[in-house]
């Protein structure tokens, strides 16, 4: 089983999303979910609100080619649909920056590679405005080190170690992990009551 | 010192720590259904790995059945797609499949637990976020997205981080027209909508002991709204007799050492919790909701917040506020609706149907309210028909339909349309959650739904009962 691609660092401009509890029905609608492949949900992202708030950052081509999303609280609530992750990773983030993440979201980033740190609201608010200000700002997120860099200024950032070892490590894609101890496995299966039939 | 439910089937399922410093965590019960799957199972073809433990995973179809016209090939050609990759992803793999030709389908959160696959002390995973259900029989159970769904195919494990446990108890006693969907947005409103992140609730205290295996369903269910990837009540004599004689629970012998076992995996007296939280059950009435998110709701007595109010987010409210196109400090009750959706995996069980049938019995919808009741499964259909309760809700105008996921969140022909305010017993009032980019959701309890679809506008079901 081959591993993942090790990732260390995303560079790019930056895109707000400003709001809390942006769920994933708004990330991407649920009528976007009724397919059977992944294929074209990047053009979906944040459909229904692109229609409804004139200047939604998405739709804005000042950020277009943007790459890491800067977002507040409990980012990605709602629905534990992949499809949210996908669609974002797919439009073209490669990171996303936030005040906090939901727990699934958070799960459902990583294996995929898409990483998702945490930084201090005061931080938020400062990148959010400056990317607002000039959305030509690169930034460069290093992983190993935790810390986001742009011109004259360095941003602390937070990540479960776990999910961080496995990103760096190129162990995000889990499948190949969990399956070379399967004599393990099975050991663990049989002393179950249920499955032993009590 | 004692342990919790949670650490108990965490460590007895723990296969090992992975070197990325998470936990190899076995999972007992896959379930699965055509929406978040077939990606998963397109990934295991390239891979070239098969189902590791077909017996463990059991499949069933919900989301995009259409609840009036079931002839195949469905009218929606994504959707027979979407039924068709599951027809054949489950015949490849030897999975178990309550298809729609089965007495068994339904919405995989009503199934599981009536089929006797959900039971105290195993590990529960699915592609969906409302898998907490389940946590109603001391199941530890969670929702997953697509590309965990391929791990737990092709490993029945997940790479996960273990998670604090905070007991939620509610005492006292609810009042009649009171019921566990008010007792779970009480919960939410409290501790907000992701005052769960990184807790698995635990819920206790003389409401929940004295609840139903239903009430305790739709609790867990709604989990997640509060940020709480997992809920659970500890197993108990009302979870063993729902459990007996379902057809996965064990049988005879089998089933009196199940019950020593799943007993014991209940918290101790003395466990130690991460965090405790109590509420007063006998001060919680009807609740609805009056905003985007489950956690902005008020009791049918209140008035809508104010959003100067100082003890609320300014801006959250306001954007609720004009997207409701609600007044703030108006009473919540006698908010007109055009939609009634009694269904869902939170509240669309025969005690549910019951009780909205109960309220509805011998009067009309209002004329300019469509309304739905869509049973959670087909044996839920079946057992409130034989009861009669079909023809109440069809005498009272109501629609009867087949199971399924139906308006909750619309992949279905089932929705909302511009800007209707739907009265619904779903667990999601999310901007666009019904199928409309526009429409509007009020979260309420099934009775609550009911009493709404009878006066055309919220109405106190306490003074119907």
């Amino acid at each position: 089983m081959t591993t993942a691609e090790e990732i260390k660092h995303v560079e790019g401009t930056g895109i707000p999303i400003r709001g809390n509890n942006i769920d994933t029905d708004r990330i991407i609608p649920a009528r976007f979910l009724k397919a059977i492949t992944f294929d074209g949900l990047g053009d979906h992202a944040f459909e229904d609100d692109r229609k409804s708030m004139p200047g939604h950052p998405f739709s804005n081509p000042a950020f277009s080619h943007a790459t890491v999303l800067f977002a507040n609280e409990n980012f990605g609530s709602g629905s534990s649909r992949e499809h949210a992750p996908q669609a974002l990773k797919r439009w073209g983030i490669g990171a996303c920056i936030g005040e906090s993440f939901s727990e699934i979201f958070l799960g459902n980033a990583t294996t995929i590679g898409l990483p998702c740190a945490t930084a201090a609201v005061t931080d938020i608010e400062t990148l959010m405005a400056l990317v607002e200000q000039s959305p030509e700002t690169s930034f460069s997120l290093d992983l190993e080190t935790l810390a986001l860099t742009t011109a004259g200024h360095t941003v602390k950032l937070r990540m479960p170690a776990a999910v961080r070892e496995a990103l760096l490590t190129g162990q995000w894609d889990a499948t190949g992990l969990l399956l070379d101890n399967f004599a393990q496995v099975r050991k663990t299966a049989s002393a179950l009551p249920y499955i032993k039939g009590f | 010192m004692g342990q919790t439910l949670l650490q108990k089937v965490w460590d007895l399922h723990t296969v090992r720590r992975l070197p990325t410093g998470q936990t190899q965590l076995f999972v007992g019960l896959h379930l699965i259904h055509e929406v978040t799957t077939p990606q998963a199972f397109d990934m295991l073809r390239q891979r070239g790995v098969k189902v590791a433990f077909p017996e463990l995973t059991y499949a069933t179809v919900d989301h995009i059945v259409p609840t009036l016209d079931q002839q195949r090939p469905f009218a929606d050609a994504l959707a027979e797609q979407m039924i068709a990759a599951l027809e054949r992803n489950v015949m490849e793999h030897g999975i178990q499949f309550s298809d729609l030709n089965t007495n068994s389908q339904g919405i995989v959160h009503v199934i599981g637990p009536e089929l006797g696959l959900t039971q105290p002390g195993i590990t529960i995973a699915c592609g969906d976020s409302h898998t907490s259900t389940h946590g109603a029989f001391g199941a530890i159970a969670f929702g997953i997205g697509t590309s965990q769904v391929r791990d737990v195919l092709a490993s029945q494990c997940l790479a996960i981080d273990p998670l604090k446990v905070r007991r939620v108890s509610v005492d006292g006693t609810l009042s009649p027209g009171v019921y566990a969907k008010d007792v779970i947005l009480e919960i939410i409103a409290q501790l907000g909508v992701k005052g769960g992140v990184g807790f698995a609730y635990e819920y206790a205290g003389s409401v929940v002991n004295s609840m139903s295996m239903e009430e305790r369903m739709t609790m867990c269910n709604m989990s997640i709204e509060g940020g709480a990837r997992i809920g659970y009540v500890n197993p108990d004599d009302i979870t063993f007799s729902y459990l007996n004689n379902r057809q996965f629970a064990p049988t005879g012998e089998a089933f009196t050492q199940a019950k020593t076992w799943w007993g014991s995996m209940a918290s101790d007296t003395d466990a130690i919790y991460d965090d405790e939280v109590t509420l007063d059950g006998n001060a919680i009435e009807p609740r609805v909701t009056w905003g985007i998110n489950p956690g902005q709701s008020v009791g049918i007595s209140e008035n809508i917040p104010n959003p100067n109010s100082t003890d609320v987010e300014t801006a959250a409210v306001q954007e609720a506020l004009d997207f409701m196109e609600l007044s703030a400090g108006t009473p919540i009750a006698g908010t007109k609706i055009d939609v009634a959706f009694i269904g869902s995996c939170t509240n669309s069980r025969l005690s549910d149907l019951r009780e909205a049938a109960r309220i509805v019995q011998g009067h009309k919808v209002a004329s300019h309210v469509k309304a739905l009741a869509v049973p959670g499964s087909k044996k839920v259909r079946e057992a409130a028909e034989q009861e009669g309760l079909h023809e109440i809700f069809q005498d009272a105008g109501f629609e009867w339909r087949a199971a399924g996921c139906s308006m909750c969140l619309a992949m279905n022909p089932d929705r909302l349309h511009e800007r209707e305010v739907c009265a619904s017993s779903s667990n999601r009032n999310f901007k666009g959650r019904q199928g409309s980019p526009t429409g509007r959701t009020l979260l309420m309890s099934p009775a609550m739904v009911a009493a709404a679809a009878l006066n055309g506008h919220v109405s106190d079901v306490r003074q119907m009962l």
